[in-house]
């Protein structure tokens, strides 16, 4: 038996080491160059008037995007509103009341799926089931496709945080004469509150930046508009179309607000973390 | 979860042994016939999917006593206590047979109403469980489930409940913070006074004092000799110093069956069987 060389291991291990940094690295430099570049071209476009201005017509100076960040808000809180409940309750089941029965496995598996189809697979789907006999795009569909993107999602979370509480808390609670769904609702979802409000935040994030199901379903439209019938301003849909267009100003709104959602994810993620660390110290 | 048991083959077969080799069955009773028995359970078999954890255990637990059930890791003690209050039945792949009577009722049967079953007999945990909320609404959860009441009514039982745990000197100035915050000892009397507040008749301890130091140890030994003039008391230990000084009955649990069971002092002075008196003199567990 002969000793293995020390030098070699320690070799061997830096250059691991230097390989993962250098990855992580190549990762980490170009989310800090979309990031400055966003924030060097978009910070032109931010001022008083991007948010309280509807754009003004092609190769004119100024104008705003109020009616699409009026849009995309009142899009997302509809989709979080449709999506949240529905999701929590699949998680809910599925951590709670379906452990090991095979239709868990069957909706976890499905839901894993629905998890990784490509967003614009339900913008048709959403298209064919409500653009379609509706006789044209809508705010709704529009709710309705993000609301879906967010089901997996929100589902998974909900899941993955209350199987984090331990089951001694619910046999306590359970010991005590309670029912099954009090069990739930007011002692593991309290036990819970910090790790769902970081998954909703998280899938809110997540479906704020969503365009491809947009185009099939909301589109998009270029006036004030607070009526969710018809087209529906949106802000993704909107960088889309002015990205494209041959329009200075055009241009610089899209900058703007490509900067404004890549900020509010950014928030909604630090939100996020901060729920978590709360959590963590109390 | 609770372990599964291990049988080795050897000590199944020895255990055999004892069995073949009693000449009468144990008696379920302890040896006073008399003592009016709150709980009477008879051919209990448990299971956890395949794997059998009970052998028909009977046995009878005595109204106002304290009775210790004692055996080594893995015997099947706590999976005993958990078959009374039916809270096993969170996990769908484990599964009872036999009966269980409190006072005359079979609560095996599935038309017993569990959350009234639950309600007369409280559970402590191994670890304390206090729910993610204020000292006050710990116990207040629980009354709530049960009965209704004015607001100075609850204040009234939730003080009356944490004196008859001995927490209330600790904790009635700070009610309003998270009994999360309170020690370990302090969070396990938190739990006892919670399940007093439900108005038991019968408390069953699984291990209540594992998870804390010898201080508070001593303090719910002390509250356990208080409460069995109320309460009839099932205390599942590892600690025999623990089951001698606090309680009345003893029994001993080996691989899932019961080896012998009698009043305390006759267990730990003269106990009957050779594997019990192995197991108390520390030879094996």
């Amino acid at each position: 038996m002969i000793a293995r060389s020390l030098l070699r291991r320690k070799l061997c291990n830096y250059t691991i080491n230097g390989i993962a940094g250098l990855a992580s690295l190549v990762g980490l430099f170009f989310l800090a160059w979309i990031l400055v570049e966003i924030l060097a071209r978009g910070g032109k476009a931010i001022n008083w008037s991007f948010f309280t201005e509807l754009p003004s017509p092609a190769g004119v100076e100024g104008g705003g995007l109020v009616h699409a960040i009026y849009g995309t808000f009142v899009l997302t809180v509809l989709a979080t509103l449709l999506g949240v409940p529905v999701g929590m309750l699949a998680g809910v089941y599925l951590a709670e009341f379906g452990m090991g029965t095979r239709l868990a496995a069957l909706v976890r598996f499905f839901s894993n799926i629905l998890m990784g189809t490509p967003s614009i697979i339900v913008g048709v789907f959403v298209y064919t089931l409500l653009v379609i006999p509706m006789q044209g795009f809508s705010g709704y569909a529009g709710a309705v496709a993000l609301a879906i993107l967010m089901l997996p999602l929100v589902a998974r979370t909900t899941e993955d945080m209350l199987n984090l509480v331990p089951n001694q808390l619910r046999e306590a609670a359970l010991g005590l004469g309670a029912p099954r769904w009090r069990v739930t609702l007011q002692i593991v979802f309290r036990e819970a509150r910090s790790g769902l409000l970081t998954g909703v935040l998280l899938a809110v994030a997540r479906i704020s930046g969503e365009t491809a199901p947009l185009l099939f379903t909301a589109l998009n439209y270029n006036f004030w508009k607070t009526s969710l019938q018809g087209p529906m301003p949106n802000l993704t849909v909107t960088i889309y179309n002015y990205a494209m267009s041959p329009f200075e100003n055009w241009q610089q709104l899209a900058w703007g607000g490509a900067l404004l959602i890549t900020v509010s994810v950014l928030l909604l993620t630090v939100l996020a973390r901060f729920c978590v660390r709360g959590r963590k110290g109390s | 979860m609770i372990p599964m048991m291990k049988i080795r083959e050897e000590q199944s077969l020895y255990t055999e042994r004892i069995y073949e080799k009693r000449e009468s069955p144990i008696q379920p009773m302890p040896s006073k016939a008399t003592v009016p028995s709150k709980v009477s359970v008879r051919s209990l078999n448990f299971y956890y999917g395949k794997n059998q954890a009970l052998f028909d255990n009977s046995i009878e637990i005595v109204e106002n006593k304290v009775t210790a059930v004692i055996g080594p890791s893995g015997c099947g003690k706590s999976t005993h206590l958990r078959v009374y209050n039916r809270i096993f039945e969170l996990y769908r792949e484990q599964r009872a047979e036999g009966e269980i009577r409190i006072d005359g009722q079979n609560i095996l049967d599935p038309s017993v109403d569990v959350l009234k079953l639950r309600q007369k007999i409280g559970m402590i945990f191994q670890k304390p469980t206090p729910f993610p909320m204020s000292i006050y609404e710990n116990i207040a959860y629980g009354l709530r489930l049960h009965f209704k009441m004015s607001r100075s009514e609850m204040d009234g039982r939730v003080e009356q409940a944490l004196k008859a745990a001995a927490l209330w000197d600790e904790v009635h100035g700070k009610l309003n913070q998270p009994g999360t915050a309170l020690s370990g000892g302090q969070q396990q009397r938190l739990c006892i006074a919670r399940t007093l507040a439900v108005e038991p008749e019968i408390i069953l301890m699984d291990e209540p004092c594992s998870a804390i130091d010898p201080i508070a140890t001593a303090k719910i030994e002390e509250l356990i000799e208080e409460l069995k003039i109320k309460y009839t008391i099932c205390l599942v230990t590892h600690n025999m110093q623990q089951a001698a000084r606090v309680s009345d009955y003893t029994a001993f649990f080996f691989q899932g069956r019961i080896v012998e069971y009698g009043e305390t002092g006759q267990i730990f002075q003269k106990p009957k069987e050779k594997k019990t008196e192995e197991y108390i003199t520390g030879r094996f567990g």
